[in-house]
C-alpha cells in the first residue's frame, strides 16, 4: 500500500515537473440553469445534454481562447430550478454571486426566465435565455442584459399562418393547452389570422393533465373547419391527436414546434401521421438542399447529441445556440460581463442549430422566418412539408 | 355533426371518463368507511397502477398476467401504506392522518419519479380495432375495456360485502367498530384489508384507462382528487353513491367543456365540491356528507 | 413566555435583522432569507388556523396568490402606489378568508379541509383563464417596487429588511393575540369544541376570525412576492405550494409562532441545500424528485414521531 502511495506522489511529481505542461490558464466560468426537473424537463434535459456536450468538446480541443490569446478551460455551472420561479431567481443569484460566472444561459422556460430578468439587469450579468416568450427580450432597449435562442412564437405562428393561406385552408378551427405556451401561441395566431383573412371557426383549450380532449374536438368538428391547429406539448398533444383521429375527423391537422420530438410520434401512434407543423430546420436537417447555410452545423450537432443522448430534439439546439453564443462572445471579450453583454449584441451571421442569428440594439433574438420550416410526419418520419 | 350527434359524443366521452373516476371514488369510500380517513394517497395508486402495468407490458407480459400483477403489487403496497404509516397512528385525529396520508402521496410521487423519469409512457390499447359508432358518437374500444371492467369490479364487490365473511366483517366496521370488535371482529385487519382492496381499485383503474391516457409520474393528484370529488357527491360512505356520483362528475364535466367553456373544465369538480360542502350547512342535501373529525 | 420577554426577543431579532444583510456579500443568501421571510409570513397565517383553530387550510396558496395578483395588477396595469395596492391586497386576502369562511366554518374538520382544497385550485383555474386581467399563464410584468420616497425597496438587503420587519411585528402581534382572552378562548376551541361551545365561546366567530386574519398575513406575503420579483404567473401559487405551506407548519410544529419562522427556514434550506449537494452525488442535476421524496417523509416521520415539530422537540430538550 505505501508503495503505491509513494509511486503514485512520484507520477505526480513527475508530471508537475515535466517541462510541457503549461500552468493551467483561469477557468472561464459559465452559469445554466435548466428545468432538469418539474413539467418543464422534457424541455431542460436536452438542454442540459447539450451543455454538458458542449463543454466537453471544448475542453478537449483546449478550451476558450480568450482575447488573451491563451486557452481557459471552460466551466459550465448547471443548476436545476424544477420549473419553479422561485428557485430559478436564487439559482441566478447563486450563479452571480457564489459561483461568480461571467454569464448565464437559461432557463428552459418563459416563466422562470421572466421571473429572474430584473436580478440579471439590476446585477448586469449577461443572460442568454433557451425559453420562447418574446416577452423576455421586449423592448430591447430596456432589457440590455437579456437574449433569447427560440424562435418567437411570431416567426413559427406566422410561417405556419403563410402555409393555411397559401394551401388555401381558410377555416380554422384552433385548440391550445392552458398555460403559457398555448397562450402565447393563440394570442399570435389571432393576430395572424387577422391580418391574413384566415377565419377561425372555433377556438378551445384543454388541460395539460386532461385524460381525453373529445368534448373540445366534438366542438371543433361541429364547426366544419378546414384545418385544426393544436398548440400544446406532450403527453396532451398526444392524447388530442389520438381523440382527433378516432372522431374521424377529415380535415388536415397541424401542431405546434412543441411535437417536435420522437415523444409525441411514439406516444400517438399510427395517428401523429399527416401531421403538419412549423418547427427549426433540425430535425429534417438531412433533407436540407446543401446550399443550406445551416446544414453542416445541424447534422454535426445531431450526430454528436444522437451519439451520446439519443434522439435529437430543438430544445437541445436553443441551449446549444445559447452557449456557443456566450462562448464566442468570451473568446472576443473574456470575462468582463459588460463587454460580453456588447459581444453578444454585435453577434453578426452566427450560424445556430435554431437558425441564422443577427443581433442588434433593438433585436435581442435576432432571427426571422428563415429559421422556421414547416414539417410533416410520415411513416412516423419526419419530412419537409411541400 | 348534429347538435343530437355532439350531445352523444359528450355522453359517451362522459361515461368512460366517469367509470375511471367511479373506481378512484370507490377506494376512498371503502377505506373513509372502515377507518373514517381519508387517504389522499389515493390518487397516486391510480399513477403506480398504471406505469407498473406498462413496465410489465413492455416486458413482454401479455395484458392478463400484467394486469393480476399489478393489481395485486399495488395492492400489496397499500397494504404496507397502512401498516407503516397508518396503523401506527390509530386513533390520532384525522386531520394529523389526513396529512399524513398527503406525505406518503408526494413521496410515492417522487419514488414514481426516481423510477420512471418525467417522459409520458404509452401502452397499447386491450384490443385493436378503429373506434365504434353509437348513436353518432364514437367510442375508442379501450372506452369499452373500461366501462367492462368497472362493471365487473362493481359486481366483485358486492358479492363480497354482501356475501363472504370478510365483507361482512368489513361492513360490520363501518357501522360500529366497536361492537365488531366485541363480536371477535379484528379491527386493525379490516383496516388493513381496506387499505389493500382501495389501492387494488386504483391500481385497477390506472392500468385499464392506460391506453387512453398514457402514463405519467404525476398523473395521480388530478385524478384522486377528482376521484375524490365523485366519493363526496356520492356521499362519501356509499359504494353505490361513489359509482353514481363518478359517472355523474365524468358526464358534468365533459358536457361542461363542451357546451360551456373549455378553459374552466377542471374547475367544475371544485365548483361542485364546494357546493356540496355549503349545500349540506343549509341542510340542502337530501343525504348527509359524513362529517365528523 | 410573558409578553416583555417576547418584545425584548423580537427587538433582538430585529437588530440581527438590520445587521444581517450589511454582513453578508452574497445576494444569494440575503435572498434566501427574503423568501423564508415571505414563507414564514405565509406559514404563520397557516400555523394560527392550524394550531390555534384546530383547522387544517389545503388552500393557502390562494391567499398568496390573491395577494400578489391583487397588488400586482392595481399596481402594473392601473398605476397605482404600491402602497396602496399593497394594502388593498392585504384587505382582499382578509374579505376573501371571511367570505369563504363564513359559510364553510360551519363545517368541521375534513370537509373544511376539503372545501379549502376546492377553492385553492378554482382561485388557480381563474388566474389561468381570466388572462385579460391576470395576464393569463404567461404572467403580469412591470410590477414596481416598493418605496418610501427616494428609499427603494428594490434591492436584496432593503426587502430582507421589510420583509422580516413585517414578519417580526407579525409575530409580535400574533403573540400579543394568543395570549390574550381570545388566545386563550381559541385553544379552547382546539382542545375540545365541544367544551369551549358550552362555555360560552361562539366557536365559528372565533375561526372565522382567525383564517381572515391567515388570509391577510398570507396576502401580505404575496404582495411582497409579487413587488420583489416584479414578476409573476400562476404556476408558483398551486396546489403544490399548498401543501409546502403545511410541510413548513408541520416542520415547525403547529402549537408555535416561531414554528413557522422555523419551518420555513428548514424547508428553504433543505431545498437550497439539495441542490447545492445533489450534483456532487449525480450527474442529472435535478433535484426536484429527491426533494419531494424527502418532504413526503418529513411529513410521515413528523405526524407519526414528532407532531409538535422543530420547536416542540426544541422545547422537550430545554
Amino acid at each position: 500500500m505505501r508503495r503505491i502511495v509513494t509511486l503514485a506522489l512520484a507520477a505526480l511529481l513527475a508530471l508537475a515537473w515535466s517541462p510541457g505542461l503549461a500552468p493551467a490558464q483561469e477557468a472561464y466560468k459559465v452559469g445554466a440553469i435548466f428545468s432538469i426537473t418539474g413539467p418543464g424537463s422534457s424541455l431542460g434535459i436536452p438542454e442540459r445534454d447539450t451543455a454538458l456536450l458542449l463543454e466537453a468538446q471544448i475542453n478537449a480541443k483546449g478550451g476558450v481562447r480568450g482575447p488573451d490569446g491563451k486557452m481557459h478551460p471552460l466551466k459550465i455551472v448547471i443548476y436545476d430550478d424544477a420549473s419553479d420561479e422561485t428557485k430559478a431567481v436564487l439559482a441566478a443569484k447563486k450563479l452571480i454571486d457564489e459561483d461568480r460566472v461571467t454569464a448565464i444561459v437559461g432557463t428552459t422556460l418563459s416563466g422562470t426566465s421572466l421571473a429572474i430578468v430584473d436580478t440579471v439587469q439590476k446585477a448586469e450579468v449577461p443572460m442568454v435565455s433557451c425559453a420562447a416568450a418574446i416577452k423576455i427580450v421586449e423592448p430591447a432597449a430596456e432589457r440590455k442584459w437579456v437574449f433569447k435562442t427560440p424562435q418567437s412564437d411570431h416567426l413559427i405562428v406566422g410561417v405556419l399562418a403563410d402555409y393555411l393561406k397559401a394551401k388555401g385552408l381558410t377555416r380554422v378551427g384552433w385548440l391550445n393547452v392552458d398555460y403559457a405556451f398555448g397562450q402565447l401561441g393563440w394570442i399570435e395566431f389571432e393576430k395572424a389570422a387577422q391580418k391574413l383573412g384566415l377565419q377561425v371557426v372555433a377556438n378551445e383549450k384543454f388541460g395539460q393533465k386532461d385524460v381525453d380532449m373529445t368534448p373540445q374536438l366534438t366542438r371543433v368538428k361541429a364547426a366544419n373547419p378546414q384545418a385544426v391547429v393544436i398548440w400544446s406539448i406532450p403527453p396532451s398533444a398526444s392524447i388530442a391527436t389520438k381523440n382527433y383521429a378516432d372522431l374521424g375527423i377529415k380535415a388536415p391537422l397541424f401542431h405546434s414546434h412543441g411535437v417536435g420530438n420522437k415523444r409525441f410520434i411514439e406516444l400517438a401512434g399510427a395517428a401523429a401521421n399527416g401531421v403538419i407543423f412549423p418547427v427549426g430546420k433540425l430535425l429534417v436537417a438531412e433533407q436540407l438542399p446543401d446550399g443550406d447555410p445551416q446544414k453542416g452545423v445541424l447534422l454535426a450537432y445531431a450526430r454528436d447529441f444522437e451519439a451520446k443522448y439519443g434522439p435529437r430534439n430543438t430544445f437541445g439546439g436553443h441551449a446549444w445556440d445559447a452557449v456557443q453564443l456566450v462562448v464566442k462572445a468570451m473568446e472576443k471579450a473574456g470575462t468582463d460581463r459588460a463587454k460580453v453583454r456588447a459581444a453578444i449584441e454585435t453577434t453578426r451571421n452566427f450560424v445556430g442549430i435554431t437558425g441564422v442569428f443577427d443581433f442588434s440594439p433593438t433585436d435581442h433574438n435576432g432571427l426571422d422566418r428563415r429559421a422556421v420550416t414547416m414539417v410533416q410526419i410520415v411513416d412516423g418520419q419526419w419530412k419537409l412539408a411541400k | 355533426m348534429t347538435l343530437g350527434e355532439q350531445l352523444a359524443q359528450y355522453l359517451a366521452t362522459g361515461l368512460v371518463v366517469g367509470g375511471v373516476y367511479a373506481l378512484i371514488a370507490l377506494g376512498f369510500v371503502i377505506v373513509y368507511r372502515v377507518t373514517r380517513i381519508i387517504n389522499f394517497a389515493q390518487g397516486e395508486m391510480v399513477m403506480l397502477g398504471a406505469l407498473v402495468m406498462v413496465t410489465l407490458v413492455g416486458r413482454g407480459l401479455t395484458v392478463p398476467p400484467a394486469f393480476a400483477l399489478t393489481v395485486v403489487a399495488v395492492a400489496a403496497l397499500g397494504a404496507l401504506l397502512e401498516r407503516a404509516a397508518i396503523h401506527p397512528l390509530r386513533g390520532a385525529p384525522a386531520l394529523t392522518v389526513l396529512i399524513l396520508t398527503i406525505g406518503a402521496s408526494i413521496a410515492l410521487r417522487g419514488g414514481a419519479l426516481i423510477l420512471w423519469g418525467t417522459d409520458p409512457f404509452a401502452l397499447a390499447p386491450f384490443s385493436t380495432g378503429p373506434p365504434v359508432r353509437l348513436f353518432g358518437a364514437v367510442v375508442v374500444r379501450q372506452g369499452f375495456w373500461v366501462l367492462a371492467v368497472a362493471a365487473a369490479v362493481f359486481a366483485a364487490l358486492w358479492y363480497f360485502f354482501q356475501r363472504t365473511y370478510a365483507g361482512t366483517a368489513v361492513r360490520a366496521c363501518a357501522v360500529n367498530p366497536r361492537a365488531a370488535r366485541l363480536m371477535g371482529i379484528r379491527v386493525h385487519r379490516v383496516s388493513l384489508l381496506a387499505f389493500a382492496l382501495a389501492a387494488a381499485l386504483g391500481a385497477t383503474a390506472g392500468a385499464v384507462i392506460a391506453p387512453i391516457t398514457y402514463a405519467t409520474y404525476d398523473m395521480g393528484l388530478m385524478l384522486g382528487l377528482k376521484g375524490f370529488v365523485a366519493a363526496v357527491l356520492g356521499g362519501l360512505v356509499s359504494p353505490p353513491g361513489a359509482i353514481a356520483g363518478g359517472f355523474l362528475l365524468g358526464v358534468v364535466e365533459s358536457f361542461a367543456a363542451g357546451l360551456v367553456s373549455s378553459g374552466y373544465k377542471d374547475a367544475v369538480a371544485f365548483v361542485i365540491l364546494i357546493a356540496i360542502c355549503l349545500a349540506q350547512v343549509a341542510g340542502w342535501l337530501p343525504w348527509r356528507v359524513a362529517e365528523e373529525g | 413566555m410573558g409578553a416583555r420577554a417576547r418584545w425584548c426577543l423580537l427587538a433582538a431579532a430585529a437588530a440581527a435583522v438590520a445587521v444581517v444583510p450589511l454582513l453578508l456579500e452574497s445576494r444569494y443568501v440575503v435572498s434566501t432569507l427574503v423568501f423564508i421571510g415571505f414563507n414564514a409570513l405565509a406559514a404563520l397565517g397557516l400555523s394560527l388556523v392550524m394550531g390555534f383553530a384546530g383547522q387544517v387550510s389545503l388552500g393557502q396558496a390562494a391567499f398568496f396568490a390573491i395577494g400578489a395578483y391583487v397588488s400586482g395588477v392595481l399596481s402594473a396595469s392601473w398605476g397605482w402606489n404600491p402602497w396602496a395596492s399593497l394594502a388593498v391586497a392585504v384587505a382582499a386576502g382578509a374579505a376573501t378568508a371571511y367570505a369563504v369562511g363564513l359559510p364553510i366554518f360551519r363545517l368541521s374538520g375534513l370537509l373544511l379541509a376539503m372545501a379549502t382544497l376546492g377553492f385553492g385550485i378554482i382561485v388557480y383555474y381563474v388566474l389561468v383563464n381570466w388572462s385579460s386581467v391576470t395576464g393569463g399563464p404567461s404572467g403580469l410584468t412591470g410590477i414596481p417596487p416598493l418605496a418610501v420616497g427616494g428609499f427603494r425597496f428594490d434591492t436584496d438587503a432593503r426587502m430582507l429588511w421589510l420583509t422580516w420587519g413585517l414578519l417580526l411585528l407579525a409575530l409580535g402581534l400574533a403573540g400579543n393575540l394568543v395570549d390574550s382572552r381570545i388566545g386563550r378562548a381559541l385553544r379552547a376551541v382546539h382542545g375540545s369544541e365541544a367544551a369551549a361551545q358550552a362555555a360560552g365561546i361562539d366557536t365559528t366567530r372565533l375561526k372565522l376570525g382567525v383564517f381572515s386574519l391567515a388570509g391577510a398575513v398570507t396576502a401580505l406575503a404575496g404582495a411582497l412576492y409579487a413587488h420583489y420579483l416584479t414578476f409573476i404567473n400562476p404556476s408558483p401559487f398551486g396546489f403544490t405550494y399548498s401543501v409546502e405551506l403545511v410541510v413548513m407548519v408541520v416542520l415547525g410544529g403547529v402549537a408555535s409562532l416561531w414554528g413557522a419562522v422555523l419551518g420555513a427556514a428548514a424547508v428553504v434550506a433543505l431545498v437550497e441545500g439539495l441542490r447545492a449537494l445533489l450534483p456532487l452525488v449525480t450527474v442529472s442535476h435535478g433535484a426536484a424528485e429527491y426533494e419531494i421524496v424527502v418532504f413526503g417523509l418529513i411529513l410521515i416521520a413528523f405526524m407519526i414521531a414528532a407532531p409538535a415539530g422543530l420547536s416542540g422537540i426544541a422545547r422537550r430538550r430545554a
